[in-house]
């Protein structure tokens, strides 16, 4: 599964969510299908996506948030899947695309390699809705209902380990930055 | 418990009068007060964190969101942000309230507590970051709505550090 088609597959789904992204591929390949004012991509900050799209979601409970990040910045934030849990803003879903890899500085391979299992840890970390995903449609159904739901998810999206052949995206990210804040607060609901 | 009642009072009515609607924290022995007064607000959005950093992140999302924010730590919480402060707040100019209490300096008597003293000042002064003392309970709002003020004027984070004269009540 390439996370490429799985965000293919979810691209109209997000049109009326604040979408909070990582850096590197995820960004760009988002980004190549067709960049949105309500797209953010934090291209740095490792681990924190997920604490700035709690952020929005606790700020604006009446908007849906989807988090799209990846194996090795949850790794690096692990204790905020504890902070997620503990308030598990219902507008909130938190994507994960595993590929097992720090991909865009090099492949390396995540202790996601070698056993340890993402949903698990979020299971474990008090969320109670989480689960493993292998296929784009299985990924995209569970995207729809998480979205849809009232409730916060967690989904974790196993993927490969490979990305676009660059991650340069014509926006500056002062330009990403202060776009989204408007488009958030436009359609402040 | 002689962590001042009165002065996390003055603080937290500060931090409201500025529109603070999240306030992200990790607990320690001087913000006790100024948690619980957070918990018992039903206006007041707060968030627990497992540590520091995520801080800058809620903080984030908020200020797009158009919700002014406060995060509450120990300086060492302050050390521990360093990346997030960096990356995230510099690097896309959030404004970051942080009110950091100033654990390790003149009459700190816990031994662990006195090297993140040592360097809270020159780390804030390395990156820039605006800071300023609060000493007492008289002049402390002010410097909040001023500080306030800043972060949303430059864009960018502004440290207050809460000394031991005004969060502890011994020391008076």
């Amino acid at each position: 599964m390439k996370r490429i088609d799985c965000l293919d597959a979810i691209y109209e789904d997000l049109r009326d969510c604040a979408v909070v992204t990582i850096m590197g591929a995820v960004a760009a390949e988002l980004y190549s299908l067709g960049h949105r004012a309500n797209f953010f991509y934090l291209e740095h900050a490792m681990g924190l996506a997920s604490s700035v799209g709690l952020g929005i979601a606790l700020a604006q409970p009446e908007r849906r948030v989807v988090v799209i990040d990846g194996d090795g910045s949850v790794l690096m934030n692990m204790g905020g899947l504890t902070t997620l849990a503990r308030y598990a803003p219902g507008n909130l879903t938190h994507i994960v695309f595993d590929n097992e890899s720090l991909l865009s500085v090099g492949g390396f391979p995540t202790a996601t390699s070698t056993g340890s299992d993402l949903a698990a840890i979020a299971r474990g970390a008090g969320i109670a809705n989480t689960g493993t995903y292998t296929t784009v449609d299985d990924v995209a159904s569970a995207t729809r209902s998480a979205i849809a739901s009232n409730e916060m998810n967690n989904l974790v999206a196993k993927v490969e380990a490979i990305g676009p052949a660059g991650f340069h995206m014509d926006l500056e990210l002062l330009e990403n930055r202060f776009e989204f804040a408007r488009a958030l607060r436009a359609e402040k609901a | 418990m002689p962590v001042s009642e009165t002065s996390s009072k003055v603080i937290y009515d500060a931090l409201k009068a500025t529109d603070v609607g999240v306030i992200s924290a990790l607990p320690e022995t001087w913000l006790v007060h100024l948690i619980r007064m957070a918990d018992d607000d039903p206006a007041m959005t707060l968030v627990r964190l497992a540590k520091e950093e995520e801080g800058v992140g809620v903080s984030t999302g908020a200020h797009f969101a158009g919700v002014r924010s406060a995060m509450l730590m120990q300086n060492h919480g302050f050390l521990q942000s360093i990346n997030g402060i960096v990356s995230c707040s510099l690097l896309y100019k959030i404004p970051l309230l942080m009110l950091i209490s100033d654990r390790g300096h003149l009459g700190e008597p816990d031994p662990w507590q006195t090297e993140g003293g040592r360097y809270t000042r020159h780390v804030l002064d390395a990156l820039r970051i605006v800071h300023s003392e609060l000493r007492d309970q008289d002049t402390a709002p002010h410097q909040i709505a001023e500080a306030m003020t800043l972060a949303h004027s430059s864009l960018s984070p502004v440290a207050l550090l809460l000394t031991r004269d005004l969060m502890w009540e011994s020391s008076r």
